[in-house]
């Protein structure tokens, strides 16, 4: 089985995978079962725009007008990036 | 001899109790268990999870034992939430019912991790050497689903049932749980008593690495399987804890802070007590932590290795339990001179028998 998001998609943080920024070490980590995962400012950017409520082609279009960039090139980085933590089960498509 | 400066701890594994209605055999528990009358007090565990948070640590496991014998698991988990750690309850479902599970939802517990002792009543009951345990774990299980908790499936394999993989991974399916773990049997503590009668066979072990990596690629983005094999059926050891005292920290029931759930099994080393010394005193500044970072501890052939850095000479612990010195190098490594041997008695209790010995309290 291979992991697909689409643009009408709905992706998810599930619950028990939260955003935490540590104050030691100075750096925003995703915080999951057994998992710390750092957050660059690019993986911040896209996980800002999941609220579950958004769809794909929504978050990409909001990322693209923020960003300035094209949007094929944005939903090329965040669909590889979602579905990363798809793959690891943090994050959910519905 | 100096030790090199340690990164903070990033997990804590909280061993509240010893105390559990189940007797595995191969618990991971000490031989030695404490009593009840030694366990520290709310108030001493609170104290314990501010200063963990305040040093770096980012996960709190409640583990024991059976956390849920204390009937203060829900204050303390409520204390690390709001300290900011993420709080992680490993148990047997023993002892937990539904008004306590929703307890600890509202108390802000973010992860279950359940252990399986078997895939039916009968097997589970008998390992676990608690008749109704299955049961009873089942409908533990449908609670957690109905309040929406992440969930780890935790199955301890050995060769009693490596054959029955496939059962397991179609219960963690049914329980909807989101991780599965796959765990050889690792023979410390209790376990060590029961090698004959749970060593996986080397025939089993190379069925269940064929077994999971077809239920991976099967299950990508339903279920991810995290699995750990025997020891000795590689040539070289596992980084134990990711090297000594370097990213995990536990607390034993009486206080004891010590590097791994084994380390008590050094001889040599002494552990302070979280209620005597600050936490962090003790992570950078004991003898005990200090004893294995580093690379200046070790002897040949570790000494040389090129290998040192990814598997920091594998586990102190196993090297203590087989060489008689937890600075050799790790006899699972084809290197050291005691490989061999480890080699052949494991395959000798692979094809022996045994009664299982449970784990037994005190009286
Ligand atoms: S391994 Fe078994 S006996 Fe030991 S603490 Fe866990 S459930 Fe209890
Ligand atoms: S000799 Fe020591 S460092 Fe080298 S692979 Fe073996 S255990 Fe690891």
């Amino acid at each position: 089985m291979s992991i697909e998001l689409n643009d009408s998609d709905c992706p998810v943080i599930l619950r028990g995978v939260r955003p935490h920024f540590d104050k030691v070490r100075n750096v925003w980590l995703l915080l999951a079962p057994e998992r710390a995962l750092k957050l660059d400012d690019i993986g911040r950017a896209i996980l800002d725009q999941v609220d579950g409520k958004r769809t794909f082609g929504e978050i990409t279009k909001a990322l693209a007008d923020k960003y300035d960039a094209p949007v094929e090139r944005i939903a090329g980085d965040a669909r590889t990036y979602l579905i990363g933590l798809m793959a690891r089960r943090f994050v959910e498509a519905r | 001899m100096t030790a090199p400066r340690a990164n903070p701890p990033m997990a804590m594994l909280a061993e509240l109790t010893h105390r559990c209605p189940l007797s595995c055999p191969y618990c991971s528990n000490p031989i030695e268990l404490e009593r009840k009358n030694r366990e520290l007090s709310l108030d001493e565990w609170k104290d314990i999870f501010t200063q963990a948070a305040e040093m770096g640590v980012l996960h709190v496991h409640f583990s024991g034992g059976e956390p849920a014998s204390r009937r203060d698991l829900e204050d303390m988990v409520a204390h690390a939430r709001d300290v900011g750690l993420y709080t992680n309850l490993i148990t047997s479902g023993i002892g937990l019912n539904k008004r306590r599970l929703e307890a600890l939802d509202e108390c802000g517990l973010d992860h279950v991790q359940l252990s399986l002792q078997g895939v039916d009543a009968e097997m589970a009951d008998w390992v676990g050497g608690y008749k109704g345990g299955y049961d009873r774990k089942m409908q533990v299980a449908e609670w957690i689903g109905e309040i929406g908790f992440p969930l780890t499936l935790n199955a301890v394999m050995h060769k009693k049932n490596f054959d029955r993989l496939d059962e397991t991974i179609a219960i963690a399916l049914d329980m909807g749980a989101r991780r599965l773990e796959v765990a050889t049997v690792q023979f410390h503590g209790w376990a060590a008593k029961n090698r004959a009668a749970l060593m996986p066979t080397r025939e089993q072990a190379k069925q269940a690495r064929l077994t999971v990596n077809a239920a991976r690629e099967r299950l990508e983005g339903v279920l991810v399987i995290d699995y750990v094999p025997a020891d000795h059926h590689s040539d070289y050891p596992k980084p134990c804890m990711g090297g000594w005292a370097s990213t995990g920290i536990n607390i034993a029931p009486d206080g004891a802070v010590l590097p791994c759930h084994a380390a008590h099994s050094i001889k040599g080393l002494s552990f302070d007590k979280a209620t005597e010394r600050p936490l962090k005193e003790i992570w950078y500044d004991s003898d005990a932590f200090n004893a294995f970072r580093g690379f200046d501890w070790m002897q040949e052939p570790c000494r040389s290795c090129e290998l040192k850095a990814k598997d920091f000479g594998g586990c102190r612990c196993q090297a203590m339990a087989i060489a008689g010195d937890p600075a050799a190098t790790d006899p699972v490594c084809i290197k050291s001179p005691l490989h061999a041997e480890l080699v052949a008695a494991a395959e000798a209790d692979a094809e022996a028998d045994a009664e299982l010995v449970y784990r037994v309290m005190p009286t």
